[in-house]
């Protein structure tokens, strides 16, 4: 094997990793950083992707990766974090060890899922499917676990990582208009989002999403 | 010329057995002056555990009057069981006469038996001490084991093989590859060996504080010469995982015993360097990794040793779907 696929595929593995150790996570702050290192890895992966591929237009989306979701973002949601005073939120709906046991079915499932889809692939590094897909529903499953509104929202980024990744990977990125369509759009999100955190501490006094649920009449 | 192969394959087993019990205790001692050093002490000296055996060694034994036989026995099976393990791991050469003998489910198998017998010396006596160490020891084993197997499957799936010595050889002749498996399947081993030696996060080995021991509680009885064999089969209990270690993710520089019937004169006493430069850094690498993690409740360790069957499981998948 080529040392490119290689080191794709070592920080495949990594991205994976790290989507788990986001699904292990206990603390805000742990998430937000596990977050950046998820994103330097993306943005080093299409780096590799883009110099093997001799694709320019990955560059951009590499630099563009590395600017919003390692630096900028993070540093939002720190903000939001020290603002909120939300620190310790410590709160998964099921218990640790038994999230990660689901999560390990999630990845056998998807495995099985790409296997016939990266046959349909001829680029050189179809065999990642099964891992983006992986690591977006280990993303899915964080949101579905986690009854605070800051870490869901850092499974939804997650999530758009792992779909980022997957349209490197598969296809060798998307267009240029679409990358930065979605790069906005994650962007403007977050910021949406803190709006959010704000409004729902006003009307609860807690980040805790299932007082919404009180919200409906009946 | 089979003969001589035959001789010098014998003769190199009985030196690597040898070398292996005489250089465990040091390794124990250069780990703790190493941790004795990123504490800012001055630490006992790496010959410090070669002094406490001759202590101990020289001292008469003190047994309780209820002991049975099988607390008599212990000590000897138990230091049995680890110089077997370390003369089944291709240490210095890979095709020593020995290895055939048992594959890596055996060895883990060997592990299991020291564990099993330590547990049972503990509960004999029938202080709440002993049974105390050997229950917490149960339950930190049962999940390390089935971590340790899987670390031991990645590696195997790589090779195709279950012998040590052919997996070594798999991963040692080819050229180097990434392999994103062994990575995970590594990081789930540090863990089991953190877990199995009774080191930082999961037991203190330098502390006999009540409410955190394992290995400690289990072995407060022995006494003398009883407690110099349990303590030396610790070390080597270590020294065995390491070379594990080193044999399964850096195999680099391991003597052949079938390529030294021509030139083995240059290429032992390399490969002996080699195991002492990565003993060095390995045992500096486990200090390093003590000081920095702190002892965590004991109903922690459960998910810490779930994270490693979860890394290895995740290891053989990414095996599966790379094969790599």
């Amino acid at each position: 094997m080529p040392y490119n696929i290689q080191i794709i595929n070592l920080l495949a593995s990594l991205l994976l990793l790290i989507a788990f150790a986001m699904l292990s996570q206990r603390r805000i702050l742990s998430l937000i950083n596990l977050f950046a290192w998820q994103g330097l890895v993306l943005s080093l992966s299409t780096f590799v992707v883009a110099y093997s591929t001799g694709q320019h237009h990955l560059y951009y989306s590499a630099g563009l990766t590395l600017l919003l979701k390692v630096l900028l973002l993070p540093w939002l949601l720190h903000r939001l974090m020290r603002k909120l005073n939300v620190r310790w939120d410590v709160e998964t709906l099921i218990n640790i060890p038994a999230t990660m046991l689901v999560g390990i079915g999630l990845v056998i499932f998807s495995f099985n899922l790409a296997a016939p889809i990266s046959q349909l692939s001829e680029s050189i590094t179809r065999g990642l499917i099964g891992i983006a897909l992986a690591s977006v529903l280990l993303s899915m499953l964080m949101m579905l676990t986690r009854r605070k509104a800051i870490p869901q929202v850092v499974g939804f980024l997650a999530m758009e990582n792992g779909l980022f990744f997957a349209a490197t990977s598969a296809t060798h990125g998307m267009p240029m208009v679409v990358e930065l369509g979605i790069a906005l759009d994650v962007l403007v999100a977050t910021f949406i989002f803190g709006i959010f955190f704000f409004q729902i501490r006003e009307t609860f006094d807690s980040l805790d999403i299932s007082n919404m649920e009180k919200l409906k009449d009946d | 010329m089979m003969s001589t192969n035959q001789a010098l394959g014998i003769l190199l087993q009985i030196y690597q057995s040898l070398l292996v019990v005489a250089l465990a205790p040091l390794l124990t001692g250069w780990v703790n002056q190493c941790r004795a050093w990123l504490q800012n002490r001055s630490g006992p000296g790496v010959m410090q555990p070669y002094r406490t055996l001759r202590k101990l060694f020289h001292k008469d034994a003190v047994m309780a009057y209820n002991a049975s036989l099988l607390f008599r026995a212990t000590p000897y099976i138990l230091f049995g069981c680890m110089w077997l393990a370390a003369a089944i791991i291709p240490i210095i050469a890979v095709d020593l006469p020995f290895s055939p003998a048992a594959d890596v489910i055996a060895l883990v198998g060997v592990f299991a038996l020291a564990r099993v017998f330590i547990a049972l010396a503990a509960m004999d006596i029938g202080t709440a001490f002993g049974t105390l160490g050997a229950r917490r020891e149960m339950l930190v084993s049962f999940l390390a084991e089935p971590a340790l197997l899987m670390v031991f499957f990645t590696a195997s799936m790589i090779s195709h093989s279950t012998q040590l010595p052919r997996i070594v050889e798999a991963l040692a002749r080819h050229q180097f590859v990434l392999y994103p498996s062994l990575a995970f399947a590594g990081l789930a081993f540090v863990i089991v060996l953190l877990a199995e030696n009774a080191r930082i996060p999961v037991d203190n080995p330098a502390t006999h504080l009540e409410l955190t021991m394992i290995h400690e509680a289990m072995i407060l009885e022995y006494s003398a010469r009883h407690l110099a064999l349990v303590e030396w089969a610790s070390s080597l209990k270590l020294f065995a995982y390491i070379a594990i270690g080193i044999a399964l993710f850096l195999p680099y520089g391991i003597a052949e015993v079938g390529a030294m019937t021509e030139n083995w004169e240059s290429a032992l006493p390399l490969a002996i360097i080699a195991l002492l430069v990565k003993l060095i850094l390995a045992g500096a690498a486990l200090a390093l990794l003590e000081a920095l993690l702190a002892k965590m409740r004991i109903f922690r360790a459960p998910e810490f040793l779930g994270t490693a069957f979860l890394l290895a499981v995740l290891g053989l998948l990414i095996h599966f779907l790379l094969g790599a």
